[in-house]
């Protein structure tokens, strides 16, 4: 059933639309593709993104952990390493911060007027571009650095998924009650 | 319902916790992490193409990650049209070119403001590219699959972000 649906290459496009459609939905009303609400969280002063992000993160951590137990989803965690985390994070922040918005809520902002977020995206196009065209000599060098693959905590911490997942849901729910 | 529809804004746990929600679709339905960024680097391709050829497909990047529309591609259209939606529904839909935050700090100027926006994208693709994933790619679904990573990453995306706000807006502003 599963396969059938994840196989069919047209439904599959019109899924990430609708997908897309309800998270950039969900994004705007939850008030975090404005500029100022993000500022207000690097800022340390608003802490919505934050509470958006984990509360996000909480649901999906418990969620994950109880459909692959039941052979329903297969985890992809992303490969990285000290030079494409660490580095590759500060840049990023840096823009973050500069801009005031990320890719995803950027084209939000643009959905709900935000002019500025344009001129955003233009750049993330370009700074996209500029990485394809470094890419071959940064695959040799940084990007390798201290590389740890696609390790997950549990894997780190050589103990079951449970014992990272549920304690740490325990923290981010008593972070949601204490911020709100 | 319609009464929902119309509020301009849901409690940031509310909204989270449909995106966590949204997240499970994603990995049951296309067995994909909800994520944004690698289709910046796609249709980073299809303007490169489009003004330099074919050769554009012969570079690494682009064969690893080919300038096609795909399942996330579709998703960073459907953030566009979601999030007009929302906001024509609840009436905070506003044509603005200058956010009242940035004005209150850099005055009302559009240039400015552009200039800074585009540099500040210019940075955000290529980080979003070195670190291979965004705030949605690392900071959801990342740290939802307990990813080293994605929680290296995200930490590093809000530390850069906070030094960058805090160099911008000082500690008054």
């Amino acid at each position: 059933m599963l396969s059938a649906i994840r196989s069919r290459k047209r439904l599959q496009l019109l899924l990430g639309f609708l997908t897309g459609l309800l998270f950039g939905f969900l994004l705007q009303r939850g008030q975090v593709t404005s500029y100022g609400v993000i500022i207000g969280q690097l800022l340390l002063r608003d802490m919505t993104v934050i509470r958006v992000m984990l509360s996000a993160a909480v649901t999906g951590m418990v969620g994950l952990t109880v459909l692959g137990r039941l052979g329903l989803v297969t985890l992809h965690p992303k490969p990285g390493s000290a030079g494409t985390s660490i580095a590759g994070g500060l840049i990023f922040g840096a823009g973050f911060g500069l801009l005031g918005y990320c890719p995803g809520t950027m084209v939000g902002a643009l959905g709900s007027g935000a002019l500025d977020a344009a001129s955003g995206i233009a750049g993330a196009l370009f700074g996209a571009g500029i990485f394809a065209a470094l890419y071959p000599r940064l695959s040799r060098g940084i990007l390798g650095w201290g590389d740890f693959g696609d390790l997950t905590l549990p894997e780190l911490l050589r103990v079951h998924r449970w014992v990272v997942v549920l304690p740490l849901s325990l923290l981010i729910v008593l972070f949601l009650v204490l911020s709100g | 319902m319609g009464e929902l529809l119309r509020q301009a804004a849901w409690s940031p746990v509310a909204a989270g916790i449909g995106i966590g929600i949204l997240a499970l679709l994603c990995f049951l339905l296309s067995d994909k992490p909800l994520a944004c960024s690698t289709s910046f680097a796609r249709t980073s391709g299809m303007i490169e193409r489009l003004l330099r050829g074919d050769r554009v497909l012969r570079k690494d990047y682009y064969r690893k990650f080919p300038p096609v529309i795909d399942w996330q591609w579709m998703l960073v259209a459907g953030i566009f049209a979601g999030a007009l939606l929302s906001s024509l529904l609840s009436g905070t839909f506003r044509l603005e070119w200058v956010p009242a935050a940035w004005a209150g700090r850099f005055g009302e100027t559009v240039l400015t403001r552009q200039l800074a926006a585009f540099a500040g994208g210019v940075l955000l693709g290529l980080g979003a590219r070195w670190a291979n994933g965004c705030t949605s790619g690392h900071g959801m679904s990342g740290i939802m699959q307990n990813a080293v990573s994605s929680w290296l990453a995200t930490l590093m995306f809000f530390a850069g972000g906070a030094a960058a706000a805090a160099i911008l807006y000082g500690k008054a502003g």
